[in-house]
């Protein structure tokens, strides 16, 4: 009898497709990811259970930490109109080469006087400039502006469909009047609903 | 798994002459493919992850016009008052101060803390809320942070609301004299 013989299949399997795929894959997640730049001023947000995703856009984000203030905008374009608005408000002239680096900067904590030296500065300087934050006294409330012409820039800007967003990042060792004094500042505009810039963390704790 | 059996064509029969050894063209992509799917779950989990988290906060609009002031009455049996204290302290009490329903006593933070009181109490009113006649009506926590509590404090009690379940809170930074009192005494 003729014995049937096993035909011997090799164990190696061709990787090459496979590589293809992980590596196009790779790409397109190191391009999509944005490099995290350093904030000017670090905070140690509080964490809570409640998880809902900030927008990419449209979004204005108070950072309260050290008894300190700084206002940062989503949105290229949104920025550009805010500066060249609070420009007009102040009596200031930002040259278009400096609206298009304000664009591309984050968060800020100076008074507008100060604003076109941090805006000349390079990224990693401005994070040790120690910046001493934006006034938001009764008589020189800068920040009242800031949000009053961003929130006027976006309506504006998307033809009176979207609203600016607001969050609140506030420091987890943050005295609470100095929250409240932030919260009465977007209640004044009647602003009324807002977020809170929180970590995560299980229910159980 | 990879092909090297470079085939040793028997080259030393071919007096002297030096062959050239046939490599395999296949490379093993084994290695490589791993660190491809290990550098892909890297940057996929850091891009959805490093997005800031929220919480909403609603408040309620302010009212200028002191004439329009609403003069809502609720049953202070419904009510719940937490203080938010100096050193990562608070203290509740069920309905008001002068005649307390519950407390005021000292409570932590946390499940073992407030939260069960939370819903405890929450239990509570929804009992006593049907048995006067009207079910659904819950408790409404009233939640007084003191000058000196801090903003971890707020966002961890709002995160108590949220876990618990209770819709009707409201943030009321005022105090009465004695309220001061009892939020300085520890």
């Amino acid at each position: 009898m003729a014995k049937i013989k096993m035909k011997k299949k090799s164990t190696s399997t061709d990787m090459t497709a496979m590589c293809d795929v992980a590596f196009l894959l790779l790409t397109f997640f190191i391009l999509t990811a944005t490099a995290k730049v350093p904030e000017a001023l670090p905070v140690d947000t509080p964490s809570s259970t409640v998880q809902s995703k900030l927008p990419d856009s449209d979004l204005a984000i108070i950072t309260v930490g050290k008894g300190k203030v700084f206002f940062d905008i989503k949105g290229r374009e949104t920025r550009k109109k805010t500066l060249e608005g609070m420009g007009a408000k102040y009596g200031l002239t930002f040259t278009e080469d400096e609206q298009n680096k304000f664009a591309l900067m984050d968060d800020f904590g100076v008074p507008i006087t100060g604003l076109k030296s941090i805006i000349e500065m390079k990224a990693a300087d401005r994070t040790k400039a120690n910046q001493g934050g934006i006034p938001i006294d009764s008589l020189d409330n800068q920040l009242k502006d800031w949000l009053l012409i961003s929130r006027r820039a976006t309506i504006d800007l998307s033809g009176g469909t979207k609203e600016l967003q607001i969050a609140i990042k506030g420091d987890a060792k943050e005295e609470y009047p100095r929250i409240k004094k932030i919260m009465d500042i977007l209640q004044d505009q009647k602003i009324n609903s807002f977020n809170l810039v929180t970590g995560m963390r299980g229910k159980d704790f | 798994m990879a092909e090297l059996n470079t085939g040793d064509g028997g080259g030393g029969k071919n007096g002297g002459k030096v062959r050239s050894k046939k490599q395999s063209s296949k490379v093993d992509l084994t290695a490589m493919v791993d660190l491809a799917f290990l550098l892909i779950t890297f940057f996929m989990l850091t891009t959805s992850l490093s997005k800031p988290q929220s919480m909403d906060l609603s408040l309620p609009d302010k009212n200028p016009d002191e004439t329009k002031k609403d003069e809502t009455k609720v049953d202070e049996n419904r009510t719940m008052t937490v203080m938010l204290k100096a050193d990562n302290k608070m203290t509740y009490y069920m309905g008001l101060l002068e005649a307390p329903k519950v407390g005021p006593k000292d409570i932590a933070y946390g499940k073992d803390g407030i939260r069960r009181e939370l819903l405890k109490q929450k239990q509570n009113v929804l009992a006593y809320s049907a048995a006067k006649g009207n079910p659904g009506k819950g408790i409404i926590v009233i939640i007084k942070p003191t000058k000196k509590s801090n903003y971890r404090n707020l966002v961890d009690i709002l995160d108590e609301m949220a876990i618990t379940g209770v819709d009707t809170y409201a943030i009321v930074p005022e105090f009465t004299p004695e309220e001061t009192k009892l939020a300085e005494k520890n």
